[in-house]
């Protein structure tokens, strides 16, 4: 190593001063953290200088890319429920965190993000790597604060992670100039309880949930949208509970997926865009919609003059700003989605709607039979995404994790895996970030490392992070990657086809050998063009010691059903 | 979308660095336009109180103020129209020294809208009127065949007219 660190001369001293880079990682272990991703750099070295003395204490994940830093910390975080904590330098080392940032904060993902900065002398001078990561990510986060002395550490991690957890999650920044990473003080960690100027949960109102449950209980057609908000505050029972009790249908969002198993009688299926048929159909024909822990997106919404109109709807949100944002709301529910679904429990009546959930079975069999049968038993000689994704649940039955990338392959993954564990869906919902999946699956792996973690991407998408193979040989992480290649960005080809009358304005790809990128890298790798050799390619995969590779081609011209149009209201959803 | 109105938020937050550009931002990402901004001390010690002035429906202004809530620094927003507040705003005009020493008209002009001179040097005076925009527009209108050297009106500051304080609304600590 080069110079002695900071920490040899407080060890000599008979003051229990620490620098700032000491007080960052004893900070950071007194909130439980024991795994960070990141990527050194000038701006950040002390820190990483008194990391490198607390390797037992954390483990630290050097990613290929910063970008591959926080993608990793996300998965981590959502498939843990942990805050997930990225470090990187200052200059290009903070901006390479942007993308990841901007998906945190869309999709509610807690992450506390450290980055150096230059001495704070140099602030405003344009100096070497100095970039105003403050001014850059202010709209993209939570919180986030600069700081300039050493003193300032302990509180503003500490209120760092209290902001990214607490109320509806998302993440902070803290920027820390070298000047304050070198510098001595004496450290001392108060967790945050509360700040007096933030309200993380509202409190729920009463009489509200009273008109709630007898709305419930009349109804005749009731309906469940959940979101990812049932994730985020562990409301999976209550939710499951509130439906076996009621009979009530309900849909998931794309962030909400494995919040209910799939297999669970009354789930069915997925709103939005890219859903199932009955329940994009079907929201304009319930009487009461009850949307727990989601925000009306626009790819869930369709057309919103055109979006449930008929019904009341019942707004189950901890975010004030969500409600009547984009729907408005009959009964907002304010507050933790776990704690009012338990309030709800005991007010609505027992009850069960065959007649109702008849109408969803009936769309399920018109959906099989116009999409999902040509899907996993496709008459043409290439093989097709679904079949792929039919032939890993019959492999898994839906105890993996998976991980998905943006396109075509994530809407094919999400429509049709199987999950029977909560936080089992990995998948960049709001931002749509293309090269999100193969770091993710890192971290959703490093999160639950006795599950299997299958990162389901496409040819696009992997050559956006495929650098991380890197880190995936490195750090010995077991995942395995299947890239659904059909040589296309197919999402943006099946727009092209339906929208641009097929004018394939630079969609098609070329693409390298991955079977030899990735035995580059050293990680086992096969590719598969044909049906017969499927089954046995994935089996061999699934049970391989270790990461492995499974490129699969596919039809290069498929498209995915059902879709809602851009502008179409949800009734109006496309089989075909 | 409602009817366009004039509406005037009043932000009440911790004084910290950045934090206007973190108001700022959930304007511009919208596309709205700030008629007026203000900042200064509240009643309350510590407390910061912004006062920002749009013209938008008030399904917009609810919004607005609920995502400015959302910041974590923020302790209460409030948004009000017209009619519900007092305020006030500043404005000061330059004008050369001889227009008074001649002209008996921009004496009376002063006397008239209720402004006056906050400064006379050798070459200009500053004359200062508070009023409304309305007013203050009015009396820039007159002064103007005169020859103004410089003009410049403050953001608008306003306190509420209903009777609660709004310190009664802070859950301080």
């Amino acid at each position: 190593m080069g110079a002695p660190s900071t920490l040899v001369s407080t060890k000599t001293n008979t003051s229990v001063a620490l620098s700032g880079a000491e007080a960052v990682i004893k900070s950071l272990i007194q909130e439980d953290v024991d795994l960070l991703f990141g990527y050194p750099g000038g701006a950040i070295m002390p820190v990483y200088d008194a990391l490198y003395h607390y390797q037992k204490e954390i483990k630290h994940v050097l990613t290929r890319h910063e970008q591959g830093a926080i993608h990793a910390a996300q998965g981590y975080a959502r498939a843990s429920g942990k805050t997930g904590v990225v470090i990187a330098t200052s200059g290009p080392g903070a901006t390479n965190l942007i993308t990841g940032i901007a998906d945190a904060q869309i999709d509610s993902t807690p992450l506390v993000c450290i980055t150096g900065q230059v001495i704070s002398q140099l602030l405003g001078t344009d100096g070497f790597q100095e970039t105003d990561v403050i001014g850059i990510s202010m709209p993209i986060t939570k919180w986030n604060y600069q700081v300039t002395s050493a003193e300032e550490i302990p509180e503003a991690l500490a209120k760092a992670f209290f902001i990214a957890r607490s109320g509806r999650p998302g993440p902070v920044l803290v920027d820390i100039t070298k000047d304050a990473q070198f510098e001595q003080f004496n450290f001392d960690y108060k967790k945050c309880e509360s700040i007096r100027s933030y309200n993380p949960v509202p409190t729920t109102d009463q009489n509200s949930l009273k008109k709630a449950a007898s709305l419930v209980n009349e109804s005749k057609k009731p309906y469940i949208i959940f979101g990812q908000g049932v994730i985020l505050s562990g409301a999976e029972q209550e939710l499951r509970q509130l439906l076996e009790k009621t009979g009530i249908p309900a849909a998931s969002t794309l962030l909400g997926l494995s919040a209910l198993p799939t297999t669970h009688p009354q789930y069915v299926g997925m709103v939005g865009m890219h859903g199932n048929y009955g329940p994009n159909l079907l929201t304009n024909e319930c009487d009461t919609l009850i949307a727990v822990g989601m925000r009306f997106d626009d790819r869930v919404t369709g057309d919103l003059k055109r979006y449930c109109k008929q019904a009341k709807i019942i707004h189950i949100e901890v975010d004030p700003s969500e409600i009547d944002k984009n729907v408005k709301c009959d009964i907002p529910l304010l507050g933790d989605a776990k704690k009012i679904l338990q309030s709800l429990l005991p007010l609505v009546n027992k009850s069960t709607h065959p007649i109702w959930m008849n109408e969803f079975e009936k769309c399920k069999k018109i959906e099989f039979e116009k999409v999902v049968q040509k899907d996993f038993f496709p008459k043409k000689d290439q093989l097709s995404m679904g079949e792929v994704l039919n032939e890993i649940n019959n492999i898994t039955k839906g105890d993996s994790v998976v991980v998905s990338d943006v396109g075509q392959h994530q809407m094919i993954s999400c429509r049709y895996a199987q999950f029977n564990y909560s936080r089992s869906n990995i998948t960049s919902g709001g931002l749509g970030t293309m090269g999100f999946c193969l770091p993710a699956a890192i971290g959703a792996k490093l999160a639950q490392p006795l599950r299997q973690v299958i990162a389901i991407v496409g040819d696009g998408g992997f050559q956006m992070t495929l650098q991380e193979l890197g880190t995936i040989k490195q750090f010995g992480i077991d995942i395995k990657i299947i890239i659904l290649n059909n040589e296309f960005l197919g999402m943006v080809r099946q727009w092209q086809e339906l929208f641009f009358e097929k004018r394939y304005a630079h969609t098609e790809m070329q693409n390298p050998d991955f079977i030899a990128i990735a035995k580059g890298y050293g990680i086992e790798a096969k590719k598969i063009t044909e049906r017969e050799g499927l089954n046995d390619a994935l089996k061999k995969m699934l049970t391989h010691n270790g990461s492995y590779l499974l490129e699969v081609r596919v039809g290069k011209e498929g498209n995915v059903f059902p879709m809602v149009a851009t502008g179409a209201s949800v009734s109006e959803v496309r089989l075909e | 979308m409602g009817e366009i109105k004039t509406y005037t938020i009043s932000i009440f937050t911790e004084n910290h660095v950045g934090l206007l550009n973190r108001i700022t931002i959930i304007f511009t990402k919208r596309r709205l336009n700030i008629e007026s901004l203000n900042t200064s001390e509240s009643e309350i010690a510590g407390i910061h109180r912004f006062t920002i002035v749009v013209k938008v429906s008030e399904e917009t202004v609810i919004k607005l103020v609920k995502q400015i809530e959302k910041q974590i620094e923020v302790v209460r927003a409030f948004y009000h129209i017209d009619e519900d507040t007092v305020f006030q705003e500043i404005a000061l005009y330059k004008v050369h020294s001889n227009t008074i020493v001649n002209g008996i008209k921009v004496e009376s002009l002063i006397r008239d809208n209720h402004a006056r001179i906050l400064a006379i040097e050798n070459d200009f005076i500053i004359i200062e009127k508070t009023g409304h925009k309305e007013e203050t527009n009015d009396l820039l209108k007159k002064l103007e065949p005169y020859g103004i050297m410089e003009f410049v009106r403050s953001g608008r500051v306003s306190v509420t007219k209903p009777l609660e304080h709004m310190v009664s609304f802070l859950k301080l600590n």
